[in-house]
């Protein structure tokens, strides 16, 4: 497949840009975080964008969605990260929606799939437990008796989680036994949340499970069956985050090019000096090889690429690596300015930082990519 | 021509493929060990490796696919870009060699299609396809390398024909060579981007000698290349006086984006196997964690980099201008090739140190010498680097 855009998916990205411009600039994060709201995104911007079908996109028709694919998605996402636009569009659109597509039963999907389309429905997947990604190594135990089933444990960087109707939750039987995930509802007796601002001031949570009640029906995809669909929901999800992380990526670069032809030192502007142009240039090669594999993955997940477990790890990789650097950057060619809390290209770095270490950070997935290549 | 039918693409190839399979020497059909010594390159004294090689180079050029992409009336196969593609696709996987190494076709033939004359065009387009004359090139000049438009080497009007002095340098197959392609100053007036022209020179004219000059691979495949009162006929000039620097520079594209691995669908050993071969595996991971990590950087950036260029030329197709990339292409291809060759030394372990005869005992480190020359050959890291910062970026100049 020709590595371009298709016409529907280029005017979504338009449309996209045009209204994020417009409705959700960094000053609006700047807002949320100095409220100190604890939601962390903006409910009436988020029913905006659902109205736009921005939620529905990769779900599809017969549940409510639009059928669009990730590509299109992908779009949406990396015009977010352009405005840094807080939303749950990762959570629950991107992982949970994915999940519940992937391993839910007809009934589960026709019940939760169209509430999520309309962002109606908030849903976040509790799977972390460790200080660092390990998306298969669940402590959490459940417990079956006639009665049903018991979860018990704690989760960590649960992506917002403090406004999520329902959790997906991940729970073995026993250290041997599967993954199961069940869906739960977030005021269900016995679960707690434990807010901490993150860096990117975003709605990031610890849910701890004491004896929370479950039914059968409310496993996704079997009894210790999680792990394959929550694997390539990941992969999925590190994609299209990925896809957000190239929209910073690219909008911290611009802003800091723009800045190198306005910044007046020596009498010239700063963009003259060569110790600054070759770091721009070679900045600008990583990107390009960036845009590629963005778009290369995004049309992998739509095409159902067996490859696509290599291609996720090998994206969010040197995304995570590529963006880190570009923002560092930004900030260093900057100058003093960089380090204010009234000029925005630090709001750039901070979501970085967060949005790198989320679903595997470029050391796991070197790792992983090694691996899975066979060394 | 490249609105070919998915069906029609789809019979081409089958045909590419028996065809392939039945006119392809057996004996060919192994790993190339001494690329220069067993490649074509043409010329009026050629020199075939093996009778196959001949065979092979005769039965593509019958086919006019020794340079499938120019037009038939040149000699070449009129393909078009999805027809090229295929039969690059074809001949990659049966492993096929080139059947000619030439910058006649990689970097004349380019400028001649769009600057030369017809007379020009049919008589060194059809040579260069038949594989009857050796070009080479010359534009660096001791004082004029990355400063290429510093160029000083003069041709003098002298009514009939130009007298040509002066030197050039790091020409690459200068003592092999029939033809070489100069930049020459013809208006020493001028600014100097407007007093160039591109001159076609004869290397056996009386006046033209050359000296080889041997690398720290141990090679010597390039020259300094003098012209002393060397006469040149009026209608070698390629375009129009004084107007050379715009080809020059148009070729300097296609070089890049040749030497950026543009339109190279060779399948290459992935560099994990080449770690498993010489370092092992230890419980399914490379036995040295600390290479298994810079092998897997360096398969993740050389995978990203494929994809970007595939991506650029499908921008391409759909009618976005390349501008200035084939300097990204130049780039980032010879950084990663000179990184790829210092990690396969890495890998190597002692054994690589060795120098042994070329292309035997001291294979690796002599090749590992010569890819230190990828960023600088064709316009340097550096260079590129400017190009990217000014044209692409916008960025002031001083
Ligand atoms: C936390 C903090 C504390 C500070 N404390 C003090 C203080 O106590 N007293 C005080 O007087 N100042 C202080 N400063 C100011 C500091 O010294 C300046 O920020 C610094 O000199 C850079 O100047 P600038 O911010 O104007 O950046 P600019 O000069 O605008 O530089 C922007 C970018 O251009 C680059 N650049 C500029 N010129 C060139 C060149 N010729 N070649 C290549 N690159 C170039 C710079 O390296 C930088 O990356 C402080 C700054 C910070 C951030
Ligand atoms: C193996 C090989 C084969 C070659 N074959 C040919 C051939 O067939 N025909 C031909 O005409 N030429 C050929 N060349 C010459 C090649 O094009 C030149 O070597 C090249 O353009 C660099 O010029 P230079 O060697 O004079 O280096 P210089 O221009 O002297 O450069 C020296 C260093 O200074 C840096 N530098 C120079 N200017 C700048 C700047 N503005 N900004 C930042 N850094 C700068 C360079 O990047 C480099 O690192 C060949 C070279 C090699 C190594």
């Amino acid at each position: 497949m020709a590595l371009v855009l298709n016409e529907e998916q280029q005017m979504l990205k338009t449309s996209a840009k045009e209204f994020l411009a417009e409705n959700a600039p960094v000053e609006a994060l700047r807002k949320l975080r100095d409220s100190k709201d604890p939601k962390g995104y903006d409910p009436a911007l988020w029913s905006q964008m659902t109205e736009l079908g921005f939620a529905g996109i990769a779900i599809p028709e017969e549940y409510g969605g639009m059928g669009f694919g990730y590509t299109g998605l992908g779009q949406v996402l990396e015009e977010t990260g352009r405005t840094l636009t807080a939303s749950p569009l990762i959570s629950s659109v991107l992982l949970s929606a994915t999940l519940i597509n992937l391993a839910g039963n007809e009934h589960q999907k026709a019940a939760l799939l169209p509430a999520i389309a309309d962002g109606n429905l908030l849903v976040s997947v509790a799977n972390e437990e460790s200080n660092a990604h390990k998306p298969l190594a669940a402590e959490t135990r459940f417990r079956k008796s006639s009665k049903g089933y018991s979860i018990t444990g704690t989760k960590k960087f649960v992506l917002e989680g403090g406004t999520a109707n329902k959790f997906i939750v991940s729970a073995k039987k026993n250290s041997k036994s599967g993954l199961t995930l069940f869906v739960v509802d977030a005021g269900a007796k016995g679960v707690k949340i434990d807010q901490t601002p993150m860096m990117d001031s975003r709605n990031i949570v610890t849910v701890t499970f004491k004896s929370v009640k479950a039914a059968a029906t409310d496993i996704l995809g079997g009894e210790g069956k999680g792990a394959a669909p929550l694997e390539k929901a990941l992969d999925i999800a590190r994609i299209g985050l990925s896809a957000e992380m190239l929209g910073s990526m690219m909008e911290a670069y611009d802003r800091t090019i723009a800045y190198l032809k306005e910044r007046q030192q020596f009498g010239v502007p700063i963009g003259v000096f060569q110790g600054l142009q070759h770091r721009a240039a070679d900045m600008y090669c990583e990107i390009e090889n960036c845009k590629s594999l963005v778009i290369k993955s995004l049309q992998a997940i739509d095409s159902d690429s067996k490859g696509l477990a290599v291609y996720a790890s090998m994206t969010k990789a040197k995304i995570s690596q590529e963006l880190k650097r570009v923002t560092n950057e930004a900030i260093q060619m900057y100058g003093g300015i960089g380090m204010t809390d009234d000029e925005e290209i630090g709001f750039f770095m901070k979501r970085a930082r967060v949005a790198q270490r989320t679903f595997g950070d470029s050391n796991y997935h070197l790792d992983r990519f090694a691996t899975l290549n066979g060394f | 021509m490249d609105t070919a039918t998915a069906t029609d693409l789809k019979t081409f190839r089958a045909e590419t493929r028996a065809w392939l399979e039945a006119n392809y020497p057996e004996s060919l059909r192994k790993p190339v060990k001494n690329q220069e010594k067993e490649v074509y390159w043409g010329g009026r004294n050629p020199y075939f490796h093996t009778p196959d090689t001949k065979l092979w180079f005769d039965r593509m050029y019958e086919k006019g696919w020794a340079v499938p992409h120019w037009p038939t009336e040149y000699g070449g196969g009129g393909l078009s870009k999805q027809e090229q593609k295929v039969l690059r696709e074809e001949m990659a996987r049966l492993g096929c060699r080139p059947p000619i190494f030439s910058f006649g076709i990689s970097m004349l033939g380019p400028a001649l299609l769009k600057f030369g004359n017809e007379h020009q065009k049919m008589k060194y387009l059809n040579e260069i396809t038949a594989g009857k004359v050796w070009w080479c090139q010359g534009y660096s000049e001791p004082g004029a390398g990355s400063d290429l438009a510093g160029l000083q080497t003069s041709a003098e009007d002298m009514g009939d024909h130009y007298l040509v002095n002066g030197q050039k340098v790091w020409t690459s197959y200068a003592d092999s060579a029939d033809m070489i392609f100069c930049l020459v100053r013809t208006d020493p007036e001028a600014p100097k981007h407007s007093g160039i022209s591109f001159l076609l020179i004869d290397m056996e004219a009386e006046g033209v000698s050359t000296r080889p000059i041997k690398l720290i691979s141990g090679k010597s495949p390039f020259c300094e290349t003098f012209f002393d009162n060397v006469k040149v006929p009026k209608e070698n000039l390629v375009g129009k006086l004084n107007q050379g620097w715009t080809i020059a520079k148009f070729l300097l594209t296609h070089e890049r984006s040749m030497i950026g691995g543009v339109g190279d669908a060779r399948k290459e050993v992935p560099l994990s196997q080449i770690a498993i071969k010489e370092v092992g595996l230890d419980d399914g991971k490379l036995a040295d964690p600390v290479l298994r990590l810079k092998v897997a950087q360096w398969m993740m950036d050389g995978m990203s980099f494929k994809l970007a260029v595939e991506r650029i030329l499908d921008e391409a197709k759909k009618g976005q201008q390349m501008g200035a990339k084939s300097s990204y292409f130049k780039y980032y291809a010879t950084e990663l090739n000179k990184d790829k060759h210092e990690l396969m030394m890495e890998l190597g372990g002692y054994d690589a140190l060795k120098w042994g005869e070329e292309y035997e005992g001291g294979k690796l480190a002599r090749d590992m010498c010569r890819t230190k020359a990828n960023s600088i050959e064709g316009g340097t890291s550096e260079v590129q680097l400017n190009i990217i910062s000014k044209r692409i970026l916008g960025l002031p100049g001083k």
